[in-house]
């Protein structure tokens, strides 16, 4: 029973780091593989901050988030110029990606250690307890933090006029253009926006688990995975998702041992591959 | 060149390595030899899918640990099998995952088979992690014979010689690929496989073939490592740097001919020994992914492009 | 004359939207059959159901006697079903002479490689890729790369490569769009010829001159629905297709 509550809290905070990909995969179409490696920088920024600044973690990646912003639109202006424009996106443009998130991965490392790093908040170590239901702050906090982030995307996505002309750029470029809208700008946009969401997802993720560097290739597999099942794009389904990976990971590592889970993702995106290309909610 | 001169060609060069190597006769030039060649060997077989069909494998490590692990696996078993063999059946079982992994994905979009093959590298190192005969997390013990069977001295010298070996068959592999109908359809595929299939190429074949013959030569490459290293664990084995280099020295030597990994491995595989010994470990690592990113931005058609002039 | 390609009852969604329903369309051997219709009536999605590009949800389709369903796209080039695109696809790393080349040794070596018969060799084939780039009037950059080409000269390059293929029934899709009027009528001789070879021709087009000049019938498709087919001088004058073109 605790297990599936801690897998549904853990589900949750899967949905935060997996916001990302799905606007920058799912509405933007760019497969950006290196967003794990977004997410641990985001985790090292909220690790300064606590460790440095003494601030909360989650603050410190508040405040972090614009620089997401701006690193995202950089990001974004390269790949364009690279690859989009040239129209080399899946060969070059993965590997650019890729090289990204191993250059990252090992600039951490020059610079952190290959050691486990954590942050201190008071709340971290306390649980609720409600009846026989046990639900820690370590997991409650970023479920929460998760759950704040969706729903104010989605907001943002479906009222705003930014918001939607995001939705629109991912499907049809030339109505966009019809209203005046330039979709390289708006993609420029959600692109830095899908970046910020890898600070608060970071700052999430250091404080449910120690980090090290080399974690962030763990969550590839998973995010993916999440998008693919969730059908690119919906926020519904990629919370279904998220939520579903959690309780069943931590279903396989209850039952078979710890080290089993990671296996899971792969598991469920092969086989979403093969049977539901379009997600558990699509057609 | 055709095809038997060319094979005849490489065949010449590896011998020339190998007596310069032999004339040279410190086993540190046998050791960082190895390195390179494997990586000639791990770029081409990257590049077969990768640069001739461009779907990019991200899981190489998952191919190359697959060949090193059967051979772990089969040292146990049958201590006394050739190494050659032992070859051969790591690639067997690399190219079945290769196939397995292409069949189950390469229908749709071809970045889902870049996803699917990012996650395949986590699995199989999860599986091997918790495969205790191979020695699980705590890795494993392999004990390097002192001599090398056949030709004498120590026993990198075999290993470099079978390595080399290899070397000569892939790439003539590769260089047969190009020049063959099998090498137009895969450049149709790359292109544009809608008018691909309506050419009359039977693509998701293609495709099966390619990613078979990928997996299968990077788990060759893997196979030797065990006795390479004498000891082998997940972390070293599933190391990012292999997929890294492997993706990068096609990338920087150029896709579009089987030279170009060979130009790109000897460039970065050198580069970063110099760096290594010159600098710190961690420099040397970064090198690759720095380098590859610069290439793919500012010379997407690699050294071997700068070189090919425009035709008129 | 016994029917070549026979389209039974073929649908097609796209999510809500129906692109195609009910559609029937029998072509004879050795036919020259225009398709028209306004832009979005179906036009194209019909030639990819029937070359296997898409998938039809609904009805058959037959080509010389045989089911076509569940074959892919390059069994049906093999069995001699060969099309262009609208929006051109040439293989943009390759040269032209390349480009033709492709179907060449996958089509028509692969049928060749029967018992009995041996690949065409190596020259033979890059001389019959020169050959069928000038029928198109390319044969000036047969070694340039499709980068190289105006929008007009790649769809030159599609009807190439399709008749490349050697097939029995050639699907043009709109290959004259933005040619001079020379130049269209260098394309209309082609096809024509083409059909003298013994071509079973489809042809979509919106130059209704060539249209009438090409066609021996005509199939109207409007909204995903087949509403005219028959001989192309009554089926302009037909009161529905006239009002589908002009508007209510």
């Amino acid at each position: 029973m605790n297990a599936i509550l801690s897998g549904l809290l853990l589900g949750g905070f899967y949905a935060a780091v997996s916001i990302g990909v799905a606007i920058s995969f799912g509405m933007l179409d760019i497969v950006n593989i290196a967003h794990p490696a977004f997410i641990l920088l985001g985790s090292y920024a909220a690790f300064i901050g606590n460790t440095v600044f003494g601030i909360d973690p989650i603050l410190a990646a508040i405040i972090a988030m614009p620089l997401f912003y701006l690193l995202g639109m950089l990001v974004y202006q390269v790949y364009y110029v690279a690859f989009e424009r040239r129209d080399d996106q899946s060969l070059r443009g993965l590997s650019f990606f890729f090289g990204l998130l191993f250059i990252t991965e090992v600039t951490l490392v020059m610079i952190f250690g290959v050691d486990y790093r954590l942050v201190q908040a008071s709340y971290i170590g306390d649980k609720l307890t409600l009846g026989p239901l046990e639900l820690p702050f370590r997991l409650l906090v970023p479920f929460l933090v998760s759950m704040i982030t969706v729903v104010g995307l989605q907001l943002f996505l479906s009222r705003s006029f930014l918001g939607r002309a995001i939705q629109a750029v991912a499907q049809d470029q030339l109505a966009l253009r019809l209203m005046a809208a330039n979709p390289i700008r708006i993609k420029r946009i959600a692109f830095g926006l899908s970046i910020a969401t890898a600070a608060l997802g970071g700052a999430v993720l250091i404080i449910i688990q120690p980090v090290e560097p080399s974690i962030g290739r763990e969550y590839i597999g998973r995010v993916f995975a999440i998008c693919v099942l969730g059908g690119l794009g919906s926020f519904s389904g990629m919370v279904i998702a998220a939520v579903t990976l959690g309780v069943v990971e931590t279903l396989t590592a209850t039952l078979f041992g710890p080290s089993w889970s990671p296996a899971v993702s792969f598991g469920v995106l092969l086989i979403t591959l093969a049977v539901r290309p379009n997600g558990i909610l699509g057609r | 060149m055709r095809a038997v001169p060319f094979v005849l060609a490489l065949v010449v060069v590896a011998c020339a390595i190998f007596g310069v190597g032999r004339a040279i006769g410190s086993s540190y030039a046998f050791f960082l030899g190895y390195v390179v060649v494997q990586y000639i060997v791990l770029g081409t077989a990257w590049n077969i899918l990768g640069g001739y069909t461009g779907y990019v494998n991200f899981g190489v490590t998952a191919f190359f640990a697959i060949g090193a692990y059967s051979t772990v696996a089969l040292y146990k078993l049958v201590p006394a099998m050739p190494l050659p063999v032992m070859v051969l059946i790591g690639g067997a079982m690399a190219a079945l995952v290769g196939l397995g992994t292409g069949y189950l994905t390469l229908r749709l979009r071809g970045v889902f088979f870049s996803i699917a093959t990012l996650a395949l590298a986590v699995v199989v190192q999860t599986l091997i992690t918790n495969w205790d005969f191979v020695g699980g997390a705590r890795g494993a013990y392999v004990l390097r014979p002192k001599l090398a069977p056949l030709i004498g001295g120590e026993y990198v010298q075999y290993l470099f010689v079978v390595m080399l070996g290899l070397c000569v068959i892939v790439l003539a592999t590769a260089r047969a690929i190009e020049r063959s109908s099998l090498g137009y359809g895969f450049a149709a595929i790359r292109d544009d496989e809608a008018a691909a299939e309506a050419a009359g190429v039977p693509t998701l074949r293609l495709k099966l073939i390619a990613t078979t013959l990928s997996g299968g030569f990077m788990g060759m490459a893997g196979a030797p490592l065990p006795y390479y290293v004498t000891y082998l664990d997940p972390t070293s084995g599933f190391n990012l740097n292999y997929a890294v280099n492997a993706i990068a020295m096609p990338l920087i030597g150029g896709t579009s001919s089987w030279l170009g990994p060979v130009i790109g491995a000897v460039l970065v595989g050198g580069l970063q020994e110099v760096l290594r010994v010159t600098i710190s470990s961690a420099a040397n690592v970064l090198v690759a992914g720095v380098l590859m990113v610069a290439f793919v931005i500012l010379a997407p058609q690699g050294i071997v492009g700068l070189f090919k002039r425009r035709p008129k | 004359m016994s029917a070549l390609l026979t389209v039974e009852g073929v649908g097609k969604r796209f999510g809500g939207f129906v692109a195609l329903e009910g559609i029937d369309l029998e072509v004879k051997q050795g036919e020259r059959i225009g398709l028209i219709g306004p832009n979005g009536s179906g036009k194209s999605t019909l030639v990819n159901c029937i070359c296997g590009t898409l998938r039809n949800e609904t009805g058959k389709v037959r080509f010389a006697g045989e089911t076509l369903d569940g074959l892919a796209a390059h069994e049906r080039t093999r069995r001699g079903l060969a099309r262009s695109f609208q929006l051109p696809r040439p293989f943009g790393s390759l040269t032209l002479v390349e480009n033709v080349r492709i179907p060449i040794l996958y089509t028509v070596n692969a049928r060749k490689a029967g018992p009995g018969h041996t690949h065409v060799p190596h020259d033979a084939i890059d001389a019959r890729c020169r050959d069928l780039l000038g029928e198109v009037g390319l044969s000036a950059k047969a070694d340039r790369q499709p980068r190289d080409l105006t929008q007009i000269e790649m769809r030159k390059l599609e009807l190439a490569r399709a008749m490349a293929a050697e097939p029995k029934l050639l699907i043009a899709d709109e290959v004259m769009a933005g040619l001079s009027h020379a130049e269209v009528d260098e394309i209309i001789a082609l096809l024509i010829r083409l059909n003298g070879q013994g071509i079973t021709v489809i042809m979509i087009e919106h130059i209704m001159r060539a249209v009438m000049e090409v066609s021996q019938r005509l199939a109207v498709l409007v909204a995903g629905r087949k509403i005219a087919d028959g001989d192309p001088r009554e089926v302009v004058r037909n009161p529905e297709v006239v009002r589908a073109y002009l508007g209510e």
